[in-house]
């Protein structure tokens, strides 16, 4: 029931993606080329998002839990830092490189065509070298407390124990 | 400035369905919609992946529910290089690595939450990205 509701959410995504122009690299780049030929689309298919989800999440956070699990796992971390502002300019620049953002190609999948397949397996690959380039330097850009994203895993169970309002990764 | 292929009532139903999907799988599961990380967890986790592929699935899923509802596929045009994407994939991966978060995570999830977070990496994301596309097509392709 957790998991099959939870497909059907992922489906209602990558419908409301389809639908929207997000899984399109041209449509999205042209969003960003105001003084080219711009389609201001995007903006539209952000305000819809935010604003269902803002009334949305301020109706289910008063709820006591989620269905099927014990608790909210609403990110903590509040810090802005480098690691966040560095992190999304260069995202940002590979946004604009490829037009690909991964909400976008993750449904665009579904449609098997290879520049999607070839975006993927480099955002992977990214997302890789990223989890390498942490476990194997400095802590520098180590989020301090919780469970940071680029810590090397833990082994054995601990990691999810139900330990209260513990804090929850600064993952998004 | 050119105003071209503008889609407003579309964009604006395909975005209210993203937001009502985050906000379902708050009410599920309490988990933010954020691709980002459903995606390196899903591959790089250790434990509690199941739900993570389950959405993935789902996500994959929407083309197809699309093309049976409309007769066609979602219009996908990509007009950059291959070379593009492949560079364009990894920075996007490293950046959303180091920023935890993307255009759902962030933008969708975060600004609907109001933090601040998330609004300072959705202005720094969206400036990258408008100073890119303006470098690569009025002043190096210019």
């Amino acid at each position: 029931m957790r998991l099959l509701s939870v497909y059907l959410i992922g489906l209602i995504f990558g419908l409301g993606i389809s639908i929207s122009g997000m899984a399109n690299p041209e449509k999205v780049l042209n969003f960003f080329d105001i003084t080219g030929t711009w389609d201001p689309s995007l903006a539209f298919v952000m305000g819809g998002a935010v604003v269902v989800a803002f009334f949305g999440y301020r109706y289910v956070l008063k709820r006591p839990g989620p269905s099927f699990d014990h608790m909210f796992h609403v990110p903590q971390n509040r810090t802005i830092d480098l690691k966040l502002l560095g992190g999304s300019a260069v995202f940002g620049v590979g946004w604009g490189l490829s037009g690909f953002c991964p909400g976008g190609a993750l449904p665009a999948i579904g449609t098997g065509r290879i520049e999607v397949l070839i975006f993927t397996v480099a955002l992977i690959g990214g997302m890789a070298l990223a989890r390498y380039i942490n476990t194997h330097t400095t802590k520098r850009f180590q989020t301090p407390g919780g469970p940071a994203l680029h810590q090397p895993a833990a082994h054995g169970p601990i990691t999810h124990a139900p330990m209260g309002p513990a804090p929850d990764s600064d993952k998004t | 400035m050119q105003i071209v292929n503008f889609t407003p009532l579309a964009s604006l139903f395909g975005g209210s369905l993203i937001g009502l999907a985050a906000v379902l799988l708050m009410a599920a599961i309490g988990r933010i919609m954020g691709a980002t990380g459903i995606l390196s967890a899903a591959v790089f986790a250790e434990d509690d992946r199941a739900w993570r592929w389950a959405i993935l699935a789902g996500m994959v899923s929407g083309p197809g529910l699309y093309l049976l509802l409309t007769g066609n596929w979602p219009e996908i045009t990509v007009p950059v290089s291959t070379l593009s994407l492949i560079v364009g994939g990894v920075l996007v991966g490293i950046g959303v690595s180091y920023g935890s978060g993307c255009t759902s995570g962030h933008g969708v999830c975060g600004l609907a939450r109001l933090s601040p977070r998330s609004f300072a990496a959705v202005l720094t994301f969206m400036a990258a990205t408008a100073i890119t596309v303006y470098v690569v097509r009025h002043v190096v392709g210019g």
